[in-house]
């Protein structure tokens, strides 16, 4: 089934379109991120220009995200006052973003900056979470209690002033800590066209070391802000979201997002965090391969001024 | 319009007092609509070739068909191994590349005429002038050209269709140009010529228009007029989609 996408310009599989989005939706349920950093380079992979297909990802991400911030909110599994903050920062964030975003443009590099970008946050963050997880199931193997997680903070975080409670998380830290992840986060979100839950989730872990319950719907509360806020920046400076592709997106992905939640409290959260590892870590591995093979075209065309 | 063209054709020929050998022509469409199901087009270009005192030879003259879409500046950068990963390096940036061109004909554009007569009637790809800005030089220039070319020929963006105009009876022609869905949208022109013994004796052109409508074209009208209102409707859109699937699954917990 043929379908004319009205901004990308371009004929699509609408059945294929859909079951992509319910993949990426399936994961997002299942491990709170928004199943950006998978959208993206499978929207560019199938020739979707990557200003329309970083663009359209974020709109979908804000629908995914309803389905599964909405289920974890049933559990009382939010956090609002920290979700804020991370918003608040991530509105910044997301207009140097923009920025950063019509510079990259013009100097006809972008593509190579988002590949970049993925590859390098892709193997750090996969690789940091695969060391954990595999530690983790290989003591609950042993037989032997699980080594104690390090629910504190890191020094530097403790360090920082004007400290306030964040009941929901468990946590007296200063504002400014998580302020400055969520800008750093929604930076991301413009250039990348993520959720950035896949940084958000390790980042509130390891860094605030928030309370684990309150982690996954608090990084889709502050998703569900901060893609909304990037789909508005993307329609008025560049014009690239495509309204139909991402509700072709979105109708996979909010169907997958409510089966992903349902299977995440069935399954042990070790081997979830297993299963996220290596799929982050294969999809860093397919775009590193993708920037060091040579090209079939040796050149680029860039249309326009 | 065929009327004035006629009539220009006509008034030329009595100025320059040629043997009026003439060319009447019509398109299948005046208009392409691209909807929510286009996946490609075609057009038909036919017509008659109308012989002084309706002589018709006994050897039909060609005919090349050439159909092109607008013009926009296109910058072509080559990719370069910096430290194992491929960047786009430097560019060249071609003022007037169509987005569109096709060329149809009775026979190889090489076979057609000599190659400064293609070049003034830019008839094959090779003959398209793109106007490469200036800083590079001419070699340079050469191979980002061809990659420009390579490019659009895969998208099926740039034809060549040697025996892809048919002539009956020496008197009627006729050419389908496929326009894939990937076609821009604008103001296009169907050109043809006939051409004997390696000399164009005549030309007419025809336009035609490919634009979005309906409900593509709304949204298209939406997002490059009111991008605010559009945003928001995506989010607004998104947002719904997202509470009306939790609500349609939450009656089943």
């Amino acid at each position: 089934m043929d379908i004319y996408l009205p901004i990308a310009e371009m004929s699509v599989n609408a059945l294929l379109i859909i079951l992509m989005g319910g993949a990426v939706g399936f994961l997002s349920g299942m491990f709170g991120v928004g199943g950006g950093f998978l959208t993206t380079p499978l929207l560019i992979f199938y020739g979707i220009p990557p200003a329309v297909a970083v663009a359209s990802s974020a709109t979908q991400i804000t629908g995914s995200s309803v389905s599964g911030a909405l289920a974890y909110w049933e559990r009382g599994q939010v956090d609002v006052r920290m979700g804020g903050v991370l918003v608040a920062g991530g509105l910044v964030g997301a207009g140097m973003g923009q920025v950063v975003f019509s510079v990259l443009q013009q100097l006809g590099q972008i593509d190579v900056v988002i590949s970049l970008v993925y590859v390098l946050f892709l193997s750090v963050i996969g690789g940091l979470m695969l060391r954990d997880a595999l530690a983790a199931l290989k003591a609950a193997r042993a037989g032997v209690a699980p080594p104690p997680r390090r629910m504190r903070h890191l020094p530097w975080v403790a360090a920082l002033p004007w400290k306030m409670r964040f009941p929901g998380s468990g946590l007296y830290i200063s504002p400014l800590a998580p302020l400055l992840l969520g800008a750093g986060v929604g930076m991301l979100t413009v250039i990348m066209g993520i959720g950035g839950g896949f940084i958000m989730v390790p980042a509130m872990v390891y860094i605030l070391g928030m309370r684990a319950q309150a982690v996954v719907g608090t990084s889709l509360f502050q998703i569900i802000f901060v893609t909304a806020a990037t789909t508005l920046l993307h329609a008025t400076a560049s014009k690239s979201v495509d309204i139909v592709l991402a509700l072709l997106l979105l109708l996979g992905g909010v169907t997958g997002a409510q089966v992903g939640v349902r299977a995440a409290q069935k399954l042990s959260p070790d081997r979830l965090r297993l299963a996220l590892a290596i799929i982050v870590l294969a999809v860093a591995v397919r775009l590193f391969i993708g920037l060091t093979l040579t090209p079939d075209e040796p050149f680029a065309l860039f249309e326009g001024a | 319009m065929i009327g004035r063209i006629l009539l220009a054709t006509g008034l030329w020929l009595a100025l320059v007092g040629a043997a009026p050998i003439r060319l009447i022509t019509q398109l299948s469409q005046a208009r392409i609509d691209i909807n929510t199901t286009f996946r490609g087009s075609e057009m038909l270009v036919f017509g008659a070739i109308q012989y002084p005192q309706g002589s018709v030879p006994d050897a039909p003259p060609d005919i090349a068909v050439v159909v092109r879409g607008p013009s926009a500046p296109v910058t072509v950068r080559q990719k370069t191994r910096i430290a194992g990963i491929w960047v786009n390096a430097r560019g060249v940036r071609f003022e007037s590349v169509p987005g569109f061109y096709a060329v149809a004909a009775t026979r190889p554009i090489a076979g057609l005429a000599d190659e400064r007569t293609t070049a003034i009637y830019e008839i094959g790809i090779r003959n398209l002038q793109l106007s490469p800005g200036s800083g590079a030089d001419g070699n340079v220039s050469r191979a980002f050209e061809a990659g420009l070319i390579a490019s659009r020929q895969k998208a099926g963006l740039f034809t060549e269709r040697p025996g892809g105009v048919q002539i009956t009876r020496g008197v009627l022609y006729a050419a389908r140009i496929a326009l894939p869905a990937a076609v821009p949208v604008g103001d296009y022109t169907a050109e043809i010529h006939l051409v004997r013994q390696g000399r164009v004796l005549a030309s007419t052109s025809a336009s035609f228009l490919i634009d979005k409508s309906g409900f593509e074209r709304w949204v298209y009208v939406m997002a490059q007029e009111n991008s605010l209102a559009y945003g928001l409707a995506a989010v607004l859109a998104a947002l719904a989609a997202g509470a009306f699937a939790a609500l349609v699954t939450r009656s089943r917990w």
